[in-house]
């Protein structure tokens, strides 16, 4: 497959805005600056990056209750997520929404979720949402392989691929739901497997690896826009951390994280776009630099944006 | 377009044919879908069946697959896929078979679409429909008779009707289609097959208002759905004894229209509830509970409830009607807080 040089290196740039973004808010909730919990992505970046970037900007997209990586590889401003993660009146949804409830419509960002697999259903209701309105849109759902196990997941599939819905099913394999090994708690392998079920095509597809990832799901949103109907992609990848930030790691042997932690996404990439001359080393440091000043904008401006007024609690529930 | 604000009694001056509640609902939804493409239905058995009640009957042949479709028995399924419908742009109206199975897509509506807007700061709308009968009374057993309309009334973020005749069922059904938010529309499954009188022209009735069904002065009988033909019957009796009935009709169980219930209390002094289902933490305690908040020095007696036992539906008719409210019922209730006059 034929990518720009300008998608390589935006897909560089993008992993590298969640790796920076999501190492700053490890540090900053464990400093307590904080409220509440959050969940976060590092390990799998190549998984959000590879497939938002097959998207246009107005295709949706839900993610999970893992989702800071989703929405800033979707376009999200690290300003607005920062200021809403701080519970500041000028996040993405006022301090409503908090870590696992982001969402921003003019990105096509349908929500984070706190329920696993509730964003299932949600973006296959817009895939038939987008037929209906014949706008050319696909959706995009990220869920985990926890998710894989609920029941949204078999009704949605089925629905999706009885009416060939423009939608493309993402599944992070992490390999762990909360703390319990999803292969302890499902008889085969690949969940790319259970495509076969509803007649659609299912394939496996390595997770830490943005230009796969870029290319599976390229393939699946082309036969989506064509009217051809749902594809599930399964993506092997880890979380570099546990559930949630805070929680003990007594669940995952050392020698398997510190395996994942060697096949990192993000360096064999740069060095790879290095070596075949798609940019300097200079150029990928300037890069780097500019993720970082983005960050420290983002985190200054939520440190120093207000905190909602107490009233604003009673808005919004009713349109 | 007219506003019928009062019920099929009481709009002198407006042309009136007779039609079925079911048809009413059906108009309901074939009007709103010419008015307004980005209407579409979906459910179980809607297509060329009909609906199992018949309210769809004839939209299939008007409006065709597109819009009235047919959907496979996976109710977390396709309430889920009309949440993430109607943050994009269409308005989908969503039959449920059987109320009793709102327990499934539950997560949807209490989890996702109640609370979505909120949640996001107001960023989206959730203009949703679901449609599901409800009631007992047909020996349907315990798992095909539930009314849930208290149970969701408790999650902030979910506008709740009961339409109680034809003509109630069409405006507010019409108004349900047009509200930007999530409507639980309840359906009464002993009134699809009952008559009753609707306006030839075009109108919608406002979501969140009570009817005065019947003035009266001794005493206040809150209602909603089926149980307003029991509170009908029960103050006819009642006349001939001489005790003047006013009958609220409170249509939409949430929001709560408080004022006109709370200002026929303060006239009549008493006031008796209503509801066909189980009396706990139910819409009967919420009337109760304002009555007490608002208007306890005008009642001059405890407010009587008539409710549901509070038991799974059983089976055999002679238990079901022991455990259901009752015309006789609702009559011996009247005549309890009549004779409880302090002092």
């Amino acid at each position: 497959m034929d990518i720009s040089k300008e998608k390589l290196i935006e897909m560089y740039r993008g992993m590298l805005r969640i790796r920076h973004f999501e190492d700053r808010v490890k540090e900053l909730f464990a400093a307590g600056e904080m409220p509440g919990f959050v969940h976060l992505y590092l390990g799998e970046e190549a998984v959000a990056v590879g497939s938002c970037s097959a998207l246009n900007d107005d295709d949706y997209i839900t993610s999970t209750h893992r989702g800071h990586g989703h929405i800033l590889a979707k376009g999200g401003e690290m300003r607005c997520m920062m200021a809403e993660l701080y519970g500041k009146a000028t996040g993405y949804n006022k301090g409503k929404g908090g870590s696992m409830h982001i969402a921003w419509p003019e990105l096509g960002i349908l929500g984070a979720n706190g329920i696993v697999s509730a964003g299932i259903p949600i973006a296959t209701g817009a895939a038939l949402s987008a037929k209906y309105q014949e706008n050319d849109k696909v959706a995009l759902c990220f869920f985990g392989d926890g998710a894989a196990s609920e029941g949204t997941f078999h009704e949605s599939v089925n629905i999706a691929s009885a009416f060939d819905l423009p939608v493309v099913y993402v599944c992070e394999n992490n390999m762990y739901g909360v703390g319990t090994r999803q292969s302890d708690v499902r008889n085969i392998e690949d969940i790319a497997d259970r495509a076969v079920g509803y007649g659609i095509p299912g394939l496996v597809v390595d997770g830490n690896d943005v230009i796969a990832v870029f290319e599976a799901v390229s393939e699946a949103v082309k036969r989506a826009r064509k009217g051809e109907g749902p594809t599930l992609i399964e993506c092997k990848t880890y979380r570099w951390r546990t559930h949630f930030e805070g929680e003990p790691d007594t669940y995952r042997p050392p020698e398997e994280v510190e395996a994942w932690l060697k096949r990192e996404p993000i360096a064999p990439y740069r060095k790879k776009l290095i070596e075949q001359g798609v940019i300097t080393e200079e150029k990928a440091q300037e890069i780097e630099q500019s993720v970082l000043d983005e960050l420290e904008e983002a985190v200054e401006f939520a440190r120093t944006s207000p905190l909602p007024e107490p009233e604003t609690a009673l808005e919004d529930v009713w349109a | 377009m007219g506003v019928v604000q009062t019920g099929q009694d009481k709009s002198t001056g407006v042309k009136m044919r007779e039609i079925f509640y079911n048809q009413a609902l059906g108009e309901a939804l074939a009007e709103e879908m010419r008015r307004d493409k980005n209407v579409v239905l979906w459910g179980i058995d809607i297509g060329p069946y009909g609906g199992a009640n018949g309210v769809t009957k004839g939209l299939f042949e008007e409006f065709g697959p597109k819009r009235v479709i047919d959907m496979p028995i996976a109710e977390l399924g396709y309430v889920g896929l009309g949440v993430g419908a109607a943050a994009t742009g269409i308005r989908p109206v969503i039959e449920l078979q059987f109320s009793d199975w709102i327990t499934l897509p539950s997560e949807m509506i209490i989890n996702q679409a109640a609370k979505m807007r909120y949640m996001f700061g107001g960023v989206l709308e959730m203009p949703l429909v679901i449609r599901a009968p409800i009631g007992a009374y047909l020996s349907a057993g315990a798992q095909h008779s539930n009314s849930f309309e208290s149970m969701f009334s408790f999650v902030p973020g979910i506008k709740i009707v009961t339409p109680s005749t034809p003509c109630n069922a069409k405006g507010l059904l019409k108004s349900a289609i047009r509200d930007n938010n999530t409507v639980l529309f309840f359906e009464h499954k002993k009134l699809y097959g009952v008559k009753g009188h609707v306006p030839d022209e075009e109108y919608t009735i406002p979501l969140g208002e009570a009817e005065v069904v019947r003035e009266g002065s001794d005493v206040t009988v809150v209602t909603y759905a089926y149980m307003r033909q029991f509170c009908q019957e029960a103050a006819k009796q009642l006349e001939r004894d001489g005790i003047s009935v006013e009958i609220i009709d409170l249509r939409t169980v949430d929001p709560l229209d408080q004022e006109t219930f709370l200002n026929s209390v303060k006239k009549t002094h008493r006031l008796v509830v209503v509801q066909e289902t189980w009396k706990d933490c139910s819409i009967s305690s919420e009337v109760a509970a304002i009555a007490a908040e608002k208007a306890l020095y005008y009642l001059d007696a405890p407010v009587i409830r008539v409710t549901a036992e509070d038991v799974p539906m059983p089976f055999s008719p002679v238990l079901e009607e022991r455990v259901l409210p009752s015309v006789g019922k609702i009559v011996d209730a009247v005549n309890q807080v009549l004779e409880r006059v302090p002092g």
